[in-house]
């Protein structure tokens, strides 16, 4: 019986070597194919700038379509363990955190600085270095409803009187949530001079916070008013934002280049935000790009399609199709530009300020908008107060 | 019977096969089939396993694997039979997630402490290797010195060559650029050099990795910089500012000579106590529990959470159970008219996919524009998720909504278990219906039910779907640093300070020690309950 065993024993490793024999376990050359991570926007316009690398090279690449919101992490945690793509689409705020922890390799520009919106480079750049190929680049603006007034505004008080002239439901929209909404909230904010961050010399960012002091108290008693008079409110979501003014029930919106395709049936202009207080309303100008795994077998082949692919007049007009961002090189946005609205949003955010790709920000994204909304909602006893008792929490975890 | 046909021999040894060799009959080649199968799946993940060099998967599933094979081939281990698949399935999917997630809690692993500490090192001298400014770029071809024997094994340093000057200047890692003679040059472009060949782009793309890490210095002086490449086209000057010492393991800045040694936060740090920003994982003890309980800055919003967790989970089981119960005896009357229906319809919200309905009611709730508030209530303003009271009692409620079905259709079946007898006994002796209800029934249905009340105390305890679909945590509580609000119930927390949920940096070390002081909870809560229930039994 105890032979019984073995034969059995063996007949059965038998037919499991040989059914896994097909498998194989050899390495395969994974230094002649790519595999690239985008989000559905991406994925077309990606494909068709890849036929024409793959045509000119002869390498495979791997398209996988991600979910936007899961690559950050994603990539993060995958990259370290070699499972990772060689080259994901991402946004510049993320930079810091990938830098960080080394999941990416700089990139020499090259040509590129030439050729590039400055903003969108500025916005990828880090310790020195540049760390992305940018694709395109997204600001707010004011979107104007043309069929309700002609009117464009200059201040915040303008619009609120040109909206209440008209007995609008919403004198002017501007998205917050229950806990703010602090990236649309910006532009408010920069008119009185509270930027988030000190700037060094070169403009990048410092993990400073400016938002204190004299101009955030002034922001903060605006935001008091504001809430007191119903024209800004936390319940007025992004979904509600976009629906009341799709249905025109305001004639101004802020917003960005995303609530184009909502309002295709009314006839609008994009002009800049108008400024509550005695500076400009300066948004922050978010840039989207190509990143480059430190892990990648490839690195010489991920370049090459990254530089001279993705950068490519072509491939930039053929995203910006698919996704209604203007695109980052410079002779593809003045294609965009044939539209006036993207234009519009060009322009504005040709003034804006890059996103801070540094790490600390999402320390500030955590208590920042809470601050906007509590003040607003008037469950703060002294805004001045409370904004300077944020800021300083912010600044005890920056320090930390 | 001196006669014996070939026929009856051949029965008479089916027989013995069948009696003494039990397993040769059809049922053991079905065994060997699925064996089979089961083994070519274990060899695989073995393989995978040694190519993935995940020496501790291999190890286990090795041993599962031999398991397998001798439980299910030898005649000794009936019992172990039955035991086994469960037994496996408990190891991988419970007891090694637990030891897993124990083994991160120990560890710094999160933003900044991704990799191994060369990782960190390898990165940080690449993050800080910078193009020298204002150098200009070169075409640049990639040359392998030919051996003395002429043969190309490729063992030998790869180098550069390039055009500066109209001079072609060759080089490799060890050996700094100098004059080549008599190379020969398109344009900016070098096509050949004797004593080297030069590498075509198939060949170049063969060794990408090594030429992107070659770096062939300028001169004999490092300050000069280096030349890389990141395509194989072109070249550019590169300036170190911090060089790697693996024996020391230590990182020396170029240029002021700071050196940079590891510390046990798993950082490099300068003795003066600046640290390099790239880390790497290391071993922290009982740090993240004690951050993540005894900090000041989480310390009081963790025990307000706690409490709030309790009374969140306690307070889904006892309303969902009463209403299921009530619906469920209320249903049973004979007289009712169409309780088919309106068992149906008291079902639907099991129906509905939990977080679906959660997202559902966050709308409807909504201040200015929930239908709650705007129909319902005739326009009202009541902030029934921004108020922190409101919105806890919210949260109670809209889960009370989506558990009581499955309360309701346990307690149904339960029900039927009671024998009428007892109940009308208990009439004849003069008990209402209340009475009856709290000295009989309830009692009888707590005998088939506790273990489900637990079940579902464990996992309202750990409801993320819900509270994070529904108010997000949300109202922020104020005056706290942690960025927790008044409905956060433990998970929900963890993932919250541990910064997963907003893209902060992200501390899974922190994430993991917290899971495993819920995991603890729920499991003492768990115990002391099925301790307790074992005293119901007796009832019967």
């Amino acid at each position: 019986m105890q032979r019984g065993i073995v034969a059995a024993s063996a007949a059965a490793a038998l037919l499991a070597l040989s059914s896994c024999a097909g498998d194989g376990v050899a390495l395969e050359d994974q230094s002649r194919s790519l595999t690239v991570w985008v989000d559905d926007d991406r994925q077309e316009p990606v494909t068709r700038a890849v036929e024409q690398f793959t045509a000119d090279t002869g390498v495979e690449v791997e398209i996988v379509l991600r979910n936007y919101e899961e690559i950050r992490n994603d990539f993060i945690s995958q990259v370290p363990t070699g499972e990772g793509p060689d080259i994901t689409v991402g946004a510049n705020d993320w930079l810091g955190e990938l830098a960080l922890n080394g999941v990416i390799s700089p990139i020499e520009p090259g040509e590129m600085t030439e050729e590039m919106e400055p903003v969108s480079l500025e916005a990828f750049t880090y310790e020195g270095q540049i760390w992305a190929v940018p694709y395109a680049i997204e600001n707010l603006a004011l979107i104007r409803n043309t069929e309700m007034t002609d009117v464009t505004p200059e201040t915040w008080d303008e619009a609120v009187e040109v909206g209440e002239e008209l007995d609008a439901d919403y004198p002017i929209l501007l998205q917050m949530d229950t806990e703010g909404d602090p990236y649309n909230m910006y532009p408010m904010q920069t008119s009185f001079g509270a930027e988030v961050f000190e700037r060094t010399e070169d403009g990048s960012y410092e993990p400073q916070m400016a938002m204190g002091g004299e101009p955030g108290a002034e922001f903060a008693e605006w935001l008091q008013t504001q809430g007191e008079a119903g024209v800004l409110d936390t319940t007025v979501t992004f979904d509600i934002a976009q629906e009341a003014f799709a249905n025109g029930e305001s004639p101004y919106l802020i917003s960005g280049p995303w609530a184009l395709p909502e309002v295709e049936h009314l006839d609008v202009a994009v002009e800049p935000i108008p400024r509550p207080g005695d500076q400009e309303a300066v948004p922050f100008v978010g840039a989207q790009g190509f990143y480059i795994s430190s892990q990648t077998e490839s690195p010489l082949l991920a370049t090459e399609l990254v530089t001279d692919y993705l950068a490519s007049h072509e491939a930039q007009v053929s995203m910006f199709e698919a996704g209604g961002r203007t695109p980052a090189l410079l002779s593809a946005a003045e294609v965009a530009a044939e539209d006036p609205r993207m234009d519009g949003f060009a322009q504005v955010g040709a003034e804006g300020l890059p996103m801070p790709g540094i790490p600390e920000m999402a320390i500030v994204f955590d208590y920042w908008g809470v601050a906007h909304a509590q003040i607003v909602d008037g469950r703060s006893q002294d805004p001045a107060v409370t904004w300077e008792q944020t800021v300083d929490t912010i600044q005890s975890q920056l320090d930390d | 019977m001196t006669e014996r046909s070939p026929t009856t021999e051949g029965t008479a040894v089916r027989q013995t096969a069948g009696t003494s060799h039990a397993g040769y009959g059809r049922g053991f080649w079905v065994k060997l089939a699925v064996m089979a199968v089961i083994n070519a799946v274990g060899v695989m993940i073995i393989l995978s396993a040694a190519q993935a060099q995940s020496w501790g998967i291999l190890a286990g599933m090795a041993v599962l694997l031999v398991a397998a094979d001798w439980v299910y081939f030898s005649r000794r281990a009936l019992p172990l039979k039955y035991i086994l698949p469960g037994f496996a399935f408990l190891l991988v999917y419970q007891v090694f997630v637990v030891l897993y997630t124990a083994g991160i809690a120990f560890t710094n692993y999160g933003t900044g402490h991704i990799g191994s500490q060369q990782d960190a090192a390898d990165q940080l001298v690449a993050q800080n290797e910078q193009r020298v400014e204002g150098s200009e770029s070169y075409p640049v071809a990639v040359v392998l010195p030919e051996g003395e024997d002429g043969g190309l094994l490729g063992e030998e340093e790869l180098g550069f060559a390039v055009v500066v000057d109209s001079d072609v200047l060759v080089g490799t890692a060890e050996q700094p650029l100098r004059p080549a003679e008599g190379a020969e040059v398109d344009g900016d472009q070098v096509t050949s050099v004797p004593g080297y060949q030069v590498l075509d782009r198939e060949e170049v793309l063969d060794r990408q990795t090594e030429i992107a890490e070659l770096r062939v210095p300028f001169g004999e002086d490092e300050a000069e910089g280096a030349l890389l490449t990141q395509d194989g086209r072109t070249a550019h000057v590169y300036e170190q500012t911090l060089v790697y010492d693996e024996e020391a393991e230590t990182l020396t800045h170029v240029e002021d000579g700071t050196v940079y040694s590891p510390t046990e936060e798993g950082l490099f740090a300068a003795e003066d106590g600046t640290e390099l920003a790239v880390g790497w994982r290391v071993f922290v003890g009982f740090d993240n529990f004690v951050t993540g309980i005894a900090d000041t800055q989480t310390a009081g919003p963790f025990f307000e959470v706690l409490a709030w967790t309790f009374v969140f989970a306690l307070a889904s089981v006892v309303l969902t159970y009463l209403v299921g119960m009530f619906l469920a005896i209320a249903f049973q009357h004979e007289r009712l008219r169409g309780r088919r229906i309106y068992r149906v319809l008291v079902i639907l919200p099991y129906a509905f996919p939990g977080f679906l309905s959660a997202l559902l009611f966050a709308g409807m709730l909504n201040e200015r524009f929930g239908f709650i508030n705007e129909v319902l209530l005739g326009g009202a303003s009541i902030p029934w998720l921004t108020d922190p009271w409101l919105a806890k009692l919210s949260v109670i409620l809209v889960n009370t909504w989506l558990g009581f079905p499955y309360m309701f259709l346990v307690c149904m079946g339960a029900l039927q278990s009671i024998p009428k007898d007892t109940l009308e006994a208990a009439s004849i002796d003069g008990a209402g219906a209340l009475r009856r209800w709290w000295s009989v029934t309830l009692p009888m249905l707590m005998v088939p039910t506790a273990p489900l009340l637990i079940a579902t105390f464990a996992f309202n305890f750990n409801n993320f779907n819900l509270v994070y679909m529904l108010t997000g945590g949300g109202p922020r509580m104020e005056g706290v640093e942690a960025p927790v609000g008044h409905t956060d119930i433990l998970i929900t927390m963890v993932f919250k300070i541990s910064g997963l949920a907003s893209g902060q940096a992200t501390d899974y070390g922190l994430a993991a020690a917290m899971s495993l002081v819920i995991f603890l909870i729920v499991t003492v809560i768990a115990v002391i309950s099925f301790r307790r229930t074992r005293s119901l039994e007796e009832i019967n």
